[in-house]
């Protein structure tokens, strides 16, 4: 029986506050919104990961095929509908994962990250190599639709933006489960020590096997709603330092719970926004100062900060 | 005679030069406590860990319930009935002692556990509740494991063992590491539990007070090999484990002496 509790309700709410500040902020808020969104579904993917002790600097693999199958779902098979654009470039991360997942699940620690770091730069070296893909330069993705119903311009972008928050507040309703359940703690007790889970008559290979494609699903829906956003995909999506990104965003708001990532990554758009407003030529010094504070100040990210202060309230 | 519940045959491993278990041929009935004793290198865990599928044997046989399970991973001899416990407690030591308990449990109800429902359930929680109270430790069910005391965390290891409800436990030194005080409590303890679970122990041990007191057959091991197999008594009045393993003037001696 599901239970439901104050953060599932918690979620529903903020999912709802989102939706319907859609109706009132500015386009280019907005626009900001459904890209950190975005990144907060692959982060999501990235923290499933990091829960179960895994530390992944090659999302943007996935991320990647979930751009690249929305821009070519449009392009060259016809395919002009958002929702069923989106569920193609999941299938097809988790297509990809079924395959590279059981190669990946044999590593841990150093070796599981370098290796799914070397996996997303052949498929950008790939991607680089391939002039019908447009090379670096990529290709534009069309506008789509939604549920058949074609938008215009403005209608579109909020149509969008819509889909987005009820995609992230549906992500992480699901995930807050999935976190409780008998699955994620295994998943934590996977991370503690591998050798009593075996012992306690369980896989660990084969429960991480499920957690790799869980998140190369949330990552290629992230990479589908950006190419969505942006209009745009290009090989950057799978180099290394859109992976890097994506692991900071995941520091940034910590691992404990589901919100933290997208507050992690709203406040990491709007630092990287007027960071390159203000100081175009040293915004990465300064996300690099944001990073080493969390680092020394808040090891377990933002959400400790919300951790500590329930803390004292009990 | 009924099948044997744990029989090997001529089982070997060497590491290298080093012959670290040479032609054993154990076999264990149904109920029995069976004590394995032996000096240090003498290929006590080698044994465990070969039966419990960590190692796999350089040769020979190993049959549980009468079936084999040569080569099969740990996880499946566990689903076969089997369980073990090990010399350093083996938890998960950032989450509660309540958590490890739970996992266990999520874990007895089969391989593939549910990615949605809840893990901490009120009846998982009852049975975690009742079964940390059966071995005394419930007043840690709370606190984190690094945060426990070791004699507590072998009893939670040997716990969280019994909760697949196996048929064989292999404990492997259970008291290393608890202090003089709280050795014979926590035996105490884990015979009770095992006795109530009607499970066949075999179990490792230094501590000859120990396995005197709570064993009903003495395996002793010497350099790989089984030199003396029979009750404790037998087994240490043996003069080749007594001068190889025990060593003369043991305490199990001197009781001998005052008695």
């Amino acid at each position: 029986m599901i239970h439901i509790d104050r953060s599932m309700v918690g979620l529903a709410a903020a999912t709802l506050i989102l939706a319907a500040m859609g109706g009132f902020v500015p386009d280019w808020l907005a626009f900001i919104l459904t890209l950190a969104l975005a990144k907060a579904l692959v982060v999501q993917g990235v923290v499933l990961q990091m829960r179960a002790g895994l530390v992944s600097f090659g999302q943007g693999l996935f991320f990647c095929v979930g751009g690249y199958a929305v821009g070519m779902g449009g392009q060259f098979f016809g395919i002009h509908d958002a929702p069923l654009l989106l569920v193609v470039g999941a299938l097809a991360a988790v297509a990809l994962a079924a395959v590279l997942g059981l190669l990946m699940t044999r590593y841990r620690d150093i070796f599981f990250a370098m290796l799914s770091l070397a996996l997303s730069m052949i498929l950008f070296g790939v991607l680089v190599k391939s002039s019908d893909l447009g090379s670096t330069d990529g290709f534009n993705v069309h506008p789509a639709t939604f549920f058949g119903h074609s938008f215009s311009n403005e209608s579109y972008k909020s149509v969008l933006y819509l889909l987005t928050v009820f995609l992230a507040g549906g992500g992480a309703l699901i995930l807050h489960m999935v976190h409780h359940s008998g699955l994620g703690r295994i998943w934590e007790a996977i991370r503690e020590n591998e050798i009593r889970v075996e012992y306690l008559g369980l896989s660990p290979r084969w429960l991480l096997y499920a957690n790799y494609l869980l998140a190369a699903a949330f990552a290629a829906l992230g990479g589908g709603l950006t190419a969505l956003a942006t209009g745009h995909i290009d090989p950057e999506m799978a180099f290394w330092t859109t992976s890097g990104e994506f692991v900071f965003i995941a520091l940034l708001g910590g691992t404990a719970h589901v919100a933290a990532p997208f507050i992690a990554a709203i406040l990491f758009a709007f630092v990287r926004t007027y960071a390159i407003e203000f100081t175009p030529h040293t915004w990465q010094m300064i996300l690099g100062f944001v990073l080493l504070g969390i680092i020394v100040f808040l090891p377990k990210g933002l959400w400790s900060l919300v951790q500590s202060k329930r803390r004292a309230k009990a | 005679m009924s099948t044997p519940i744990l029989q090997t045959k001529a089982l070997c491993r060497s590491f290298g030069a080093v012959t670290a278990a040479r032609d054993l041929d154990v076999t264990i009935a149904p109920g029995e406590i069976v004590g394995v004793i032996g000096s240090n290198g003498a290929g006590k865990t080698t044994f465990i860990n070969m039966v419990t599928g960590y190692l796999p044997p350089s040769s020979g046989q190993i049959l549980f319930e009468g079936r084999s399970i040569l080569g099969k991973p740990p996880r499946a001899i566990i689903r076969m009935g089997m369980a073990r416990s090990f010399q350093v407690a083996q938890l998960f030591p950032e989450l509660t002692v309540l958590e490890n308990m739970l996992i266990a449990l999520v874990a007895a109800e089969g391989p593939r556990p549910s990615f949605i429902l809840p893990m901490a359930t009120a009846k998982r929680v009852r049975q975690a509740k009742d079964l940390l109270e059966e071995f005394g430790v419930e007043r840690f069910g709370d606190s984190v494991v690094s945060a426990v005391p070791q004699g507590a965390r072998k009893l939670i290891d040997i716990a969280m063992a019994l909760i697949s409800t196996p048929r064989m436990l292999l404990l492997d030194e259970p008291t290393s590491g608890v202090s003089v005080e709280e050795k014979f409590g926590l035996m105490d303890t884990v015979m009770r539990a095992v006795r109530r679970h009607g499970v066949t122990v075999l179990f490792v041990e230094h501590d000859m007070e120990i396995v005197e007191r709570y064993v009903s057959r003495v395996l002793a091991f010497y350099s790989g090999e089984i030199i003396s197999d029979g009750t404790p008594s037998q087994v240490f009045a043996d003069e080749k484990v007594r001068e190889l393993v025990i060593g003369h003037g043991h305490a199990t001696d001197k009781k001998r002496n005052m008695a």
